[in-house]
C-alpha cells in the first residue's frame, strides 16, 4: 500500500468516470500527436525535396501544379516546354545551375523521369547497386521503387503513359534496369530515373513519323517538361520570375512561395484540428476536475477516517493530486500510443498508395512538451479537489456520520 | 507516567461550550468508560484526546506527551503510531478489501507493511477468513470486528472507542465490549470507551460521567 496504489484503487472504484477522463485526454493527445507527426514529416520532406531549387520553369498553368509535378512528382505536369528555349534560359547569367527533366511515363505507379546525372547528384544519391544510366533506355530505380516492386539490376520493364499504370504501355521500347539508388529520404526514392533521350525515344519510336524528314523535324522540336533552377545571385529572385512570366511563353514558380501557400491553405484545416484537440484536452481536465470534486462528497468520511489513522492534511492533498496525476499520465501515455499507432497505420496506407510516406516510429521533442502540458492539465484539475481534501474538518465530519 | 491526563479542558464552538472536563487522569493500561447523554461532549472528548481537535483551553497529555507541544504533522504522526480509534459508524473504506483496510492503517501510521501482523490481528478477532472480502460482504458484527482490528493493528498505546454498542442487542453489546477490553489487555493499551449505553457500565472499573457542559 502506498499513495499511488491508494489513488489507483480510488480510480478503479469509479471505472466510468475514469474511462471518460482517460478517453478525452487520450483523444486530445492522440490527435495532436497525429498532427505533429504527419504535418512535421511532410513539411520536412517537402522542404528537403525543394532544397537548392530556387525556381521551377515549365509550361504555363497553375504555379502550384508546376511545383507539385516538377519537384514532388505528386501531380500531372502543366505541359512541356521547347528544349531550345530551356537550353537558352539555362545559359542566363543569373542562373548557376539548371536541371532539365522530361516527365510523362510511369511504371507500376512510379514516375519515370528523364534527367541528367546532375539530378541524382543534387540530392546526393549514389547507386547502391549497379551504376547510373549511360545510354538511352537504361533506367535506375529509386530505393523505394526497387523495394516495393522487387525489381533489381538486369530487370526489364515497359513504361506506360502517365503514372496511374492504366495508360498505354510502351511495350516496343522496354527499359533495362542498370542500377538501384541508395535511400536518400527524398523524392528520388519513389522515382525511376533515366536519360532525357530515353523519354524522347519512347515517344518518337511509338508515335513518331516514318519519314526521315519528319523525324528530323521532330528532333528539332524536342521538349522537356520542367527546368529546375538555382540562382547565381540574390538579384535573380527579384528579376527572373517576372522576366520569364511576362516575356516568354514559359511559367516560373517559386517552390518557397508555393509550398508556403500550400501550407497556408492546408494550415487552416490543421489549425482547426489542433484547436479541436486542445479543446479535448481541456475537456479532459474538466472531466478530471468534476470526477474528483464530485467524488469528494462521497469520500468525506473516508478522508476523515484516514486522518484518524494518522494521515496528515498534506497526505490527503497528495493523494487527490496523485489521482489527477495518474489519470493524466495514463491518458497521455494512451494518447501517445494511439497517435503513433494511427500514424503507423496511415503510413502503411500511404505507402500502399505510393504517396508521401509517414512513419509512426518517429518521436518529436514537441511530444515531450505536449505530454508535460497534458499532465499539467490533469494536475491543475486536481488542485481544487485536493485543497478541499486538505481542508477536511475531521472532527465535524466524524461527528456528522 | 499516566496513560492519559486532561486538566481544565474546555472546547467551544463560537460561544457555545461543548466540552468541559476539569480533571481526567487515567493510569497506563486502565479501562475507562465515559458515560453521558447525547450532546454531553463524549465524541468531542475522544477527538480532543486523539489530537483530532485542539481544545479551546486546557492541557492534554497522552503517555507523557503533551499534545499542545506537537505541530500539525507531528501530531498526525503521533496519532498514527499511538492511538487506535474504533469509530461509531464502523466506517471501512468500501472499495478496499478487509486486508487493505488494515494495510492502509499501517501505511498511514508510517508503520512497516506487515501482512503477518494483519493476519494475526484478524485471526485474533475471528475474521481471519474474511481478509479478501469487501466491507459490504460482511455482517454488522464482522464489520465491527474489522473496525476494532484496524484500530489495534498498529499496537496502539491508547485505544478509543466511540459508541461501540450503538444499535446492538444485549448479547452483541456484551461481545463488542469484551472484544475491546480483551484487545486492550493483549496490547497493554489504555482503553477509553465513550457511550450513552449504561448496559456496559458493569464491565468497567472506572467511569467518567459527562453532564451538560
Amino acid at each position: 500500500m502506498n499513495l499511488a496504489s491508494l489513488s489507483a484503487s480510488y480510480l478503479r472504484a469509479r471505472p466510468l468516470n475514469t474511462a471518460l477522463s482517460l478517453l478525452l485526454l487520450a483523444l486530445g493527445v492522440g490527435t495532436i500527436v497525429l498532427l505533429l507527426l504527419v504535418v512535421g514529416q511532410i513539411e520536412e520532406r517537402m522542404y528537403r525535396d525543394a532544397r537548392g531549387i530556387d525556381l521551377v520553369v515549365g509550361a504555363k498553368g497553375s504555379p502550384m501544379q508546376l511545383i507539385l509535378s516538377g519537384i514532388y512528382h505528386a501531380d500531372a505536369p502543366t505541359g512541356n516546354i521547347p528544349l531550345a528555349e530551356a537550353q537558352s534560359l539555362a545559359k542566363h547569367r543569373l542562373i548557376r545551375r539548371a536541371i532539365p527533366l522530361a516527365l510523362g511515363d510511369g511504371w507500376k505507379g512510379y514516375r519515370v523521369v528523364g534527367a541528367g546525372h546532375e539530378y541524382p547528384a543534387h540530392y546526393g544519391a549514389k547507386p547502391a547497386a549497379g551504376r547510373l544510366w549511360e545510354k538511352p533506355m537504361e533506367a535506375v530505380l529509386g530505393a523505394e521503387v526497387a523495394a516495393r516492386t522487387g525489381a533489381g539490376v538486369g530487370a526489364r520493364f515497359a513504361g506506360s503513359h502517365g503514372v496511374t499504370g492504366q495508360g498505354e504501355e510502351h511495350g516496343a521500347v522496354p527499359y533495362e534496369v542498370v542500377g538501384v539508388l541508395g535511400r536518400t529520404g527524398s523524392v528520388l526514392d519513389r522515382l525511376v530515373l533515366t536519360s532525357i533521350e530515353s523519354v524522347w525515344q519512347v515517344h518518337e519510336q511509338e508515335h513518331g513519323p516514318e519519314d526521315e524528314e519528319d523525324k528530323k523535324a521532330m528532333r528539332e522540336d524536342r521538349e522537356v517538361t520542367v527546368l529546375l533552377l538555382q540562382y547565381a545571385s540574390p538579384l535573380a529572385a527579384a528579376m527572373l520570375p517576372r522576366q520569364i512570366n511576362s516575356k516568354t511563353e514559359l511559367q516560373a514558380a517559386s517552390p518557397a512561395y508555393e509550398t508556403a501557400r500550400l501550407f497556408r491553405i492546408v494550415g487552416v484545416g490543421v489549425e482547426a484540428l489542433r484547436a479541436f484537440a486542445l479543446i479535448l484536452i481541456l475537456a479532459a481536465g474538466l472531466s478530471v476536475f468534476i470526477a474528483l470534486y464530485n467524488a469528494l462528497q462521497e469520500r468525506r468520511y473516508d478522508l476523515a477516517v484516514m486522518r484518524t489513522l494518522g494521515a496528515s492534511p498534506a497526505r490527503l492533498f497528495g493523494m487527490l493530486l496523485a489521482e489527477g496525476l495518474l489519470l493524466a499520465l495514463a491518458g497521455t501515455a494512451l494518447g501517445l500510443v494511439l497517435g503513433h499507432a494511427f500514424v503507423s497505420g496511415l503510413g502503411a496506407w500511404l505507402e500502399a498508395q505510393q504517396q508521401y510516406p509517414v512513419t509512426g516510429l518517429e518521436f518529436r521533442i514537441e511530444e515531450l512538451w505536449l505530454a508535460l502540458s497534458a499532465v499539467g492539465v490533469g494536475v491543475v484539475a486536481a488542485v481544487v479537489p485536493a485543497w478541499r481534501a486538505y481542508r477536511t474538518d475531521v472532527s465535524r465530519t466524524l461527528a456528522e456520520a | 507516567m499516566s496513560g492519559l491526563k486532561l486538566a481544565a479542558v474546555r472546547h467551544r464552538y463560537g460561544t457555545q461550550t461543548v466540552l468541559s472536563v476539569e480533571r481526567f487522569e487515567v493510569a497506563v493500561g486502565e479501562h475507562w468508560l465515559v458515560l453521558g447523554a447525547s450532546g454531553s461532549g463524549k465524541t468531542t472528548l475522544l477527538h480532543v484526546i486523539a489530537g483530532l481537535l485542539r481544545p479551546s483551553e486546557g492541557e492534554v497529555e497522552v503517555a507523557g506527551q503533551a499534545l499542545a507541544a506537537l505541530s500539525g504533522a507531528a501530531l498526525d504522526r503521533w496519532r498514527g503510531r499511538t492511538v487506535g480509534i474504533a469509530l461509531q459508524a464502523q466506517h471501512l473504506i468500501a472499495h478496499l478489501s478487509v486486508r487493505d483496510n488494515l494495510r492502509i492503517a499501517q501505511y498511514l501510521a508510517h508503520a512497516s507493511q506487515d501482512d503477518a501482523r494483519i493476519a494475526e490481528t484478524l485471526d485474533a478477532l475471528g475474521v481471519g477468513d474474511k481478509a479478501a472480502r469487501k466491507p459490504f460482504e460482511l455482517s454488522h458484527g464482522e464489520r465491527q470486528r474489522v473496525t476494532i482490528a484496524r484500530a489495534v493493528v498498529n499496537r496502539p498505546r491508547l485505544l478509543l472507542a466511540d459508541e461501540p454498542t450503538a444499535n446492538l442487542d444485549d448479547d452483541a453489546t456484551a461481545r463488542a465490549v469484551d472484544l475491546l477490553t480483551e484487545q486492550a489487555k493483549v496490547h497493554g493499551a489504555t482503553l477509553v470507551v465513550a457511550t450513552h449505553d449504561a448496559r456496559v457500565k458493569a464491565k468497567f472499573a472506572h467511569t467518567l460521567r459527562l453532564g451538560p457542559p
